[in-house]
């Protein structure tokens, strides 16, 4: 008979075998499936892997992206604050530094319009989320909803600009604005290939947070308020306003990594922002456990298959089985938690 | 068109596209009353709908009787949102997941996998299931004026409507007035309770999540095959309709009898969107999509904000697992 | 024939993490008795009764029902079709459900809710054995006791003839104990047997026919209550005379007035009124006992002097200064200590290292570090606290999860008293702890009172009020029903009080 029995301390070297065989099962799976449908799994695997290995620089892009957004949702969770609306709130930081780029660039001195634009971006971002966190601190209404569905609403606010108001001259008839002037652009970093000085900021932001979330005191009281409410008010910490904090600064990253992508790959606002890496993020955090360093690294990875949705359809393979890997990567990693929590043992009867 | 007539459209079409919200929504009062929160709506109803419209393209063309057809894609849908939300239950119950973190798991992989099946019929325009559920009334018989008008805003409608009807009913007769929704209401309030007297929580559970699943199958299917839809995939199709369902039974406080009208309160906003620039009242359709998804955020809050302090009729243990030797 | 109804045998039950709850132990009871299991907190009283009735599974030993040997399947549904019930000392209702719905939870008979048949049963049991109770009342709006009452009720509707009762009266006035033990001796006679867990020896010996010792998860021995004594159970119980002289000595170093209280109101959680017009005063040097039932007001007490819940009228006032409105962190930084009643939940962070929780008061001093915390100084505090109150952990820098309850509330206390408090709030300090921790509790609340301190003891355990408080402030509905001298207080009377009767002829004890 099996016997479940909880840990009291879960081994270090589980808590990196256990997310690495999830995540090498949830691939298994997915080639199952591939196989299944009548596709060549190899070949997807060849291009998610291999051509994640040469195409090195798209996989950073990605990765810069999901670093700085993951950065903001484990904060957020850290605090057992279930801030999904990260997609949203990466939008509206698209949005305020496209306002900046589009239509303030003219009283901005140059060198400033980059910075302009993040910090309209923090406060975009940050304020978007602020409407579930402000809602959750004051009136305790579930944020995990109104961050869901305000996802929904920042995506029409876009369309509504890029359509409408925002509409640029130069489109032709498409729906984006207008291009951003070039001091409002990232550079990239070679010659050739996407991969933007982003990445310093990523960077910078992995390390700093790391600091801020495991040695200082605010990183401390989010980690009390996590362990339970009770506690961290018995320890004089105020919930609500670290609620707001944590919310605000949760949605800021998602806001900065808003403003980084568009100013680096587009130079324009345009409906077709790739803001599903959003939900990638809560994946990376989780398969992370919320550690800032590890989601850096995560990132890199999970970047890989973001970068694979562009290239499968190249190889003749639904891009979607990508999706569908994310999806099973988390099944798998909550399942594999299962087992950092407590031991199977084989007990006769 | 007469003010009658309008209001008569606006409201028919809010109880025909409030329908879907309205089977997902019982079935997570279900599960949330047995204690389990099931945040994988959305990917339970995009596995409906991917089931609705593969086997409706498969069986309204093979001969079958169309109604006869139809009825066998709802049930398939159901079946297929249970495994689905299978899923959730082992991942919670069995292996003791977070509730939260599990739904979205879900939710993703229920979109990924509908999405990843559906593919190829996205750009096929001959992928249509033509032959879809149709309306029948009930009303006809009443000839008043007025309140005639009224019923055919509830009696006009095609047969998933009417089986919603019936489904609040039963549910809510399954939970107040049996011995087995006493025992469902208990294990949601205080598992400890019921298990001292021999209710298998964790069985229970693991039928009430999977019911649940059964209805949002169903939910999603109605995307598929009511009168009012056009019969193809589409990604994007559920469109928050799952998270939607969730807030609905936080508003509709747990309550099968208050959850109807929620919905098609929900149905009106969504409604609107279309009946809005039919009828020239207000043309700009990103607004206007911008609506429900508003509405729920307002009505949520005010749910919330109207009940500080007082019991917003949550269950007890609510997400909370149950495990008897951890005190 | 059969002699006993229940026989168990070698019982042993090893929890997960290797806690032995139960070892070789034997336990027989006969039909008609009143058998009370006899031990301190931990012995391995309750854990015994979940595997009688089926929450449990016995590791190793045998278990018979009416000679019957118990085998296979055996689960809460068996034991009750066996006839055994348990009330628990929390107690298993559906709050929000009526005394009906929960009388038929779990029901497999039938199928449709039928609340009139019900109801008619549930009035010809209350009839038969003196159980009043009104069978649509919602459980949330009945008192405690009645509470209790609905478990006895609800055990006998599911034709339970043996009932177990798990500490009944913990949370029972001494008068409301005589009623529960003259309806229990009243069940008897109908042929029903009692079995219930405590661990006040005075109640075994007036109510039990026999009784079984419980010790360090061991049944000791079973004796006759005719045939045995108070020191002979001390003896058995602790393996050691039990000590009831007063730990304090007479008030040597009395200061000036600390913590005022004046007219004090407050909610609880449901926003009912739980503190109603509270007053009283404690001098530095001071031990204030708050003796009275569990849920009349302790809680919220406790948390309106610490700044957790808001006062709704009244005002507190400590060292002179009106604290009423002041926030929980700034009455931390007066120097205000709590050792809380819920340790897991609100004193420690069960899932943080010892050095988050050592730190949980002072983190925002700004020797700690006003940006980063400084490790160093922390591990120093840490250190120190785990030296000075001798608490046994592998390292500073592991959970507290892996610690047991005597060296959580070690730590507690280390911590609380760390930055040398005027005053110390404490609410039920000891409770789950085993004897040497108990005393070890004690004693440092008695250096801090020897050392000047002022300090609140609320308390649910008479022994302790008499011997650890200079006076005992007795709480009844929210209302402090009158403050004495605990030297020489007569506990009848402290008994009346904590059961909200004022004596109309003042015995000035």
């Amino acid at each position: 008979m099996l016997k479940v029995e909880k840990r009291m301390e879960t081994p270090t070297y589980l808590k990196v075998v256990i997310p690495i065989v999830s995540v090498l099962v949830a691939i298994l799976f997915s080639s199952l499936i591939l196989l299944i449908t009548g596709e060549n799994a190899l070949a997807a695997l060849n291009t998610i892997f291999a051509g994640s290995l040469i195409n090195w620089q798209e996989v950073l892009v990605n990765g810069v992206s999901l670093m700085i957004i993951g950065i903001g949702i484990a904060i957020a969770f850290k605090m057992v604050i279930w801030n999904i609306g990260a997609a949203g709130q990466m939008m509206m930081g698209m949005i305020f530094a496209a306002g900046v780029a589009l239509f303030l660039h003219v009283w901005i001195p140059p060198a400033l319009l980059l910075p302009a634009m993040f910090i309209a971006a923090i406060i975009g971002g940050g304020l978007w989320a602020l409407i579930s966190g402000g809602a959750k601190a004051v009136w305790n209404v579930n944020e995990v909803i109104t961050s869901l569905l305000l996802n929904y609403v920042a995506l029409y606010i876009l369309q509504f600009l890029v359509n409408g108001p925002w509409k640029g001259v130069k489109s032709m008839g498409f729906p984006q604005t207008d291009p951003f002037p070039e001091a409002a652009r990232i550079p990239t970093i070679f010659p050739t290939g996407r991969l933007h000085y982003g990445l310093l900021i990523a960077i910078i932001v992995v390390i700093v947070f790391y600091f801020l979330l495991n040695k200082s005191r605010w990183g401390y009281e989010i980690r009390v308020i996590g362990e339970g409410r009770n506690v961290a008010r018995y320890g004089g910490m105020s919930l609500a306003k670290n609620i707001f904090i944590a919310m605000f600064a949760s949605g800021a990253l998602a806001g900065l990594a808003g403003a980084i992508q568009v100013s680096a790959l587009e130079g324009r606002l345009s409906p077709h922002m790739n803001t599903d890496i959003g939900y990638t993020a809560i994946i990376v955090v989780w398969l992370s456990r919320l550690h800032p360093l590890v989601i850096g690294i995560v990132s890199v990875f999970m970047g890989a298959l973001l970068y694979a949705e562009t290239s499968l359809p190249a190889a003749g393979i639904p891009t979607e089985i990508a999706k569908l890997m994310q999806g099973l990567i988390l099944f798998f990693v909550i399942a594999g938690d299962f087992f950092s929590r407590y031991k199977v043992k084989m007990v006769k009867e | 068109m007469s003010g009658l007539g309008i209001f008569q459209d606006l409201f028919s079409a809010a109880v025909a596209v409030g329908t879907p919200i309205l089977f997902t929504a019982i079935g997570e009062i279900i599960a949330e009353k047995s204690g389990v929160q099931n945040l994988g709506l959305e990917g339970m109803m995009y596995m409906g709908a991917i089931t609705a419209f593969l086997s409706g393209l498969a069986l309204t063309s093979s001969g079958l009787p169309s109604t006869t057809a139809l009825i066998i894609v709802i049930i398939l849908a159901a079946i297929v949102g249970a495994l689905v939300a299978s899923i959730h239950a082992f991942l919670c119950l069995s292996l003791r997941a977070n509730q939260i973190v599990s739904g979205l798991a879900l939710s993703i992989l229920g979109t990924g996998l509908s999405y990843y099946i559906g593919k190829v019929f996205i750009s096929d325009p001959t992928a249509i299931i033509k032959t879809r559920l149709t309306q029948f009334t009930f009303a006809d018989a009443v000839q008043i004026p007025v309140v005639g008008e009224i019923l055919r805003i509830f009696l006009n409608q095609d047969i998933l409507v009417y089986l919603a009807y019936i489904m609040v009913i039963l549910v809510w007769f399954y939970m107040y007035k049996t011995q087995k929704g006493l025992d469902l209401r208990a294990i949601g309030e205080n598992p400890g309770a019921a298990d001292a007297v021999g209710v298998n929580v964790k069985l229970s559970r693991y039928v009430y999540v999977m019911i649940g699943g059964a209805f949002a199958g169903i939910g999603g299917s109605a995307l598929i095959i009511s009168a009012s839809s056009v019969g193809q995939w589409g990604q994007g199709m559920v469109a928050g309709r799952g998270w939607i369902a969730i807030a609905l039974v936080i508003f509709a406080r747990w309550n099968p009898k208050l959850v109807i009208w929620g919905a098609y309160l929900f149905g009106v906003a969504i409604a609107l969107v279309s009946r809005a620039q039919v009828y020239g009242w207000f043309n700009n359709i990103y607004i206007l999509n911008m609506v429900p998804y508003v509405a729920t955020i307002v009505v949520l809050m005010v749910t919330f904000i109207f009940s500080k302090n007082k019991d917003i009729g949550e269950p007890e243990a609510l997400g909370k697992p149950y495990d008897r030797e951890e005190r | 024939m059969e002699q006993y109804l229940v026989e168990m045998k070698n019982i042993r039950k090893v929890f997960p993490g290797g806690v032995v709850a139960n070892d070789k132990v034997n336990l027989s009871i006969m039909k008609g008795e009143i058998h009370a299991l006899l031990g301190e907190n931990g012995a391995g009283k309750s854990t015994l009764m979940n595997i009688l009735t089926g929450l449990y599974r016995q590791d190793g030993g045998e278990l018979f029902i009416r000679d019957e040997k118990i085998e296979g399947k055996y689960g809460p549904k068996e034991a009750i079709a066996k006839g055994i019930g348990m009330v628990h000392q929390n107690f298993r209702l559906v709050k929000p459900f009526t005394v009906a719905e929960n009388m038929v939870l779990g029901n497999r008979k039938t199928i449709i809710y039928d609340e009139k048949s019900i109801v008619s049963k549930i009035e010809e049991i209350s009839e038969k054995f003196k159980l009043q109770i009104s069978p649509k009342a919602k459980i949330w709006q009945l008192s405690i006791g009645e509470q209790q009452r609905v478990e006895i009720i609800k055990m006998l509707y599911k034709g339970a003839e043996i009932l177990i009762m798990d500490e009944p009266t913990a949370v029972l006035t001494p008068q409301e104990v005589k009623s529960l033990f003259d309806i229990l001796k009243g069940m008897t006679k109908e042929g029903l047997s009692i079995i219930f867990i405590t661990h006040k020896m005075n109640e075994v010996l007036t109510y039990a026919d026999r009784i079984t010792v419980l010790r360090g998860g061991f049944a000791i021995k079973t004796l006759n209550a005719s045939d045995t004594n108070e020191s002979e159970l001390a003896d058995l119980m602790v393996g050691r005379q039990l000590d009831t002289k007063r730990m304090i000595d007479d008030g040597v170093n009395i200061g000036d007035v600390v913590l005022k209280l004046e007219n004090v109101g407050a909610m609880n959680d449901k926003g009912l009124p739980a503190l109603k017009d509270v007053s009283f005063e404690i001098k530095g040097g001071e031990i204030l006992g708050v003796a009275g039932v569990a849920g009349n007001g302790q809680k919220e007490l406790s948390e309106v002097i610490t700044g957790l819940r808001s006062v709704k009228k009244g005002s507190v006032i400590f060292k002179g200064d009106n604290i009423t409105k002041e926030s929980v962190r700034k009455i931390i930084d007066r120097n205000i200590a709590f050792i809380p009643e819920d340790r897991h939940g609100m004193g420690l962070a069960n899932n943080l290292p010892a050095t988050d929780n050592a730190i949980l008061k002072m983190y925002t001093k700004k020797e700690y570090g006003r940006f980063l915390l400084n490790k160093k100084k922390i591990d120093e505090a840490t250190t120190k606290m785990v030296n000075d109150f001798e608490i046994k952990i592998p390292n500073i820098n592991c959970n507290v999860k892996l610690m047991s309850g005597g060296n959580l509330q070690k730590l507690i206390l280390a911590r609380e008293t760390f930055e040398n408090p005027e005053l110390i709030i404490a609410v039920y300090p000891i409770r789950g702890l085993d004897v040497g921790a108990t005393d070890y509790v004690h004693r440092k609340l008695a250096e801090e009172r020897r050392k000047g301190k002022a300090i609140l003891l609320i308390s649910e355990d008479l022994e302790e009020i008499y011997k650890m408080t200079d006076k005992v402030a007795v709480l009844f509905d929210g209302q402090i029903m009158d403050v004495l001298e605990t030297k020489g207080a007569d506990i009848k009377k402290l008994g009346l009080l904590m059961a909200g009767i004022k004596e109309e002829v003042d015995t000035n004890a």
